[in-house]
């Protein structure tokens, strides 16, 4: 039998199920792989107590024919976004220093009622800022993935960021799934760097009350898994309508998993031309080509697109993050909870606590968010960009008169080295060039692991749906994935 | 509109983030690269529309008027830097 550690989500409630193992077997079986897998930093916190605890409840449950579903029993990671009650809840923040929330994020309660069981909280870029797990204070998660040749063989690569403690995790094999969270791509760009798929879900599908909050027009949690149908069993967990979360949609979830039906005959895949962009390696080029043919041989239609306003998605989301992160940062101060640092005075202790408490990366986009929200300026910057964000949106719409997802590669690159790009902010923002558009939009998309770069690293190409068309695009992605057939481990 | 040290030194301070005297030119260089790139937006003709403010085609929720919490004041409490007595403790607001 394979390592109860290789079993995806499915295959291991099935296994529960038929008693072939226990949920405690199971959670042990991760603790001792998170043990000998700490070199990667991929937890901030592992909570091994509060996992076998929850473990034996699962049993317990299961034992008495009570069992909560597909994810009863399931050892996941959590995001350090997540407020989980009681544990260590920090952002990847100093700032952040010591908080253990008083209560339960709905996303993550949610998948407690599901019988999931808590594995610990993951690493991430500090307050999601980030595309390389290189902001955290508590210092950057290792992507369990290294490059077979070329110049970079053997060295230490970057997971993807935000999330990139939860894709770490879940590639490594130190986690079943894990949460993640994603602003303008955090799920997707470390999901295609570590070779596992990475869903973020419609604006609104999942609960932001109690996910820590960085830009709170575009901040949506989503699941990293190892299959499509694994993120599909996520998701049925996470998402949810919340009374507590005023942009939270009511709306039925369905089974998401119903819906990979492995059909696509007749489903239109548009495929836009401003994705085409100078500098995109072949190899990236060559794979969404393969996307392409694999859809069509599916029985897919394939149908070419324009997307007009494409390239500037990237630089309208670099004023409208930054504004909302200068916002939501603002409570902390110091007074109420994490770090304080004292000052001559009220005003000298705030930024005494600030300059402390936040990061090189975060104190940049406050700034600039400050700025572009301060007198005179918010009307051509703020203003602006929400205009160019309505053009954006307008692109998609359009394009769903002649198309039903659309099919993009997910990162320019594969896994770049520790190091690379640190000192070119604009350098790191171009690695979410392809994943952005969808995110200003509040589109649902997803990446799937396609294929093994020149260098033997993860490569993905990228879903895009309409508005609550997860269905949809889950059914498409599950496609790709057999198609694409990717069996790599690292 | 490249941004001056003066102009870094009054965004610190509106931010509450204090920044070393040495590090202002520095962070300005910054925060002018970021600036100068968003600057393409301008190539885009926004006549018309509208400012986008909610992405979520919705129509915002009312809630019920009425109390769903409270009680909870040694759980607001429990992660202060300082309390006392069942307060925050500060430093002193007004001299």
């Amino acid at each position: 039998m394979a390592a109860l550690t290789d079993l995806t989500i499915a295959q291991a409630g099935a296994g529960l199920d038929k008693g072939e193992f226990t949920a405690r077997e199971l959670t042990d079986a991760y603790l001792t792989a998170m043990e000998a897998a700490r070199s990667l930093n991929a937890y901030i916190e592992e909570t091994p107590e509060r996992a076998q605890t929850m473990a034996d409840a699962s049993d317990a449950r299961r034992a008495a024919g009570n069992a909560a579903g597909a994810l009863d029993g399931i050892p996941l990671a959590i995001k350090d976004l997540f407020c989980t009650e009681g544990a260590l809840s920090t952002a990847g923040s100093h700032i952040l220093d010591g908080f253990r929330p008083t209560y339960e994020s709905t996303v993550t309660q949610n998948l407690w009622d599901s019988g999931a069981v808590m594995l610990g909280k993951v690493n991430m870029d500090e307050f999601a800022m980030g595309s390389a797990n290189i902001t955290s204070h508590y210092g950057p998660t290792l992507n369990p993935w290294k490059a077979s040749s070329g110049d970079n063989a053997g060295k230490d690569l970057v997971p993807g960021g935000s999330s990139g403690g939860s894709a770490a995790a879940v590639a490594a094999r130190i986690a079943a799934g894990a949460t993640g969270t994603d602003t303008g791509g955090s799920i997707r760009q470390p999901g295609a760097f570590c070779g596992i798929v990475g869903l973020k879900p419609t604006y609104g599908r999942c609960s932001r009350w109690g996910v820590i909050a960085f830009a709170s027009s575009l901040d949506q949690a989503g699941p990293l898994a190892r299959t499509v149908e694994d993120s599909a069993l996520m998701l049925e967990a996470m998402a949810s309508f919340d009374p507590k979360d005023s942009t939270s949609v009511d709306l039925p979830v369905p089974s998401y998993a119903a819906a990979l039906t492995g059909d696509i005959r007749g489903l239109r895949v548009g495929v836009p031309a401003e994705y085409r962009m100078d500098g995109t390696p072949p190899e990236i080029e060559a794979l969404w080509q393969k996307g392409v043919d694999w859809l069509r041989d599916a029985g897919a239609e394939i149908v070419d697109i324009s997307l007009p306003h494409t390239k500037y998605a990237l630089p309208a989301y670099y004023i409208v993050a930054p504004a909302e992160a200068s916002s939501n940062l603002a409570r902390y101060d110091g007074m109420r909870f994490g770090l304080r640092v004292d000052g001559e005075d009220l005003t000298e202790t705030y930024e005494r606590t600030r300059a402390e408490g936040f990061g090189h990366e975060v104190k940049r986009r406050v700034m600039i968010g400050t700025y572009v929200l301060s007198a005179g300026y918010y009307d051509a910057y703020y203003l602006k960009a929400q205009r160019v964000r309505t053009r954006i949106a307008d692109d998609f719409r359009a394009a769903w008169d002649s198309c039903d997802v659309v099919l993009t590669p997910t990162t320019p690159s594969s896994a770049f080295t520790l190091g690379e790009k640190q000192d070119d902010p604009i350098a790191m923002y171009l690695n979410d060039i392809f994943t952005v558009p969808a995110s200003m939009a509040g589109l649902p998309a997803i990446s799937v692991p396609a294929g093994l770069s020149d260098v033997g690293l993860p490569l993905g190409l990228h879903l895009i749906a309409p508005a609550f068309g997860e269905e949809t695009l889950l059914r498409a992605a599950g496609v790709l994935e057999s198609a694409a057939g990717f069996t790599a481990q690292p | 509109m490249a941004l001056d040290t003066d102009t870094v030194k009054r965004i610190a301070r509106l931010a509450r983030i204090h920044v070393d005297e040495a590090d202002l030119a520095p962070l300005a260089d910054e925060l002018n690269n970021i600036l100068g790139w968003v600057e393409q937006l301008d190539e885009v003709d926004t006549d018309g529309a509208e400012p986008m403010t909610s992405v979520a085609e919705m129509v915002q929720r009312l809630r019920v008027d009425a109390v769903t919490d409270g009680d909870v004041r040694d759980r607001v409490l429990a992660n202060a830097p300082m309390e006392a007595d069942g307060f925050f403790v500060v430093p002193k607001v007004i001299e």
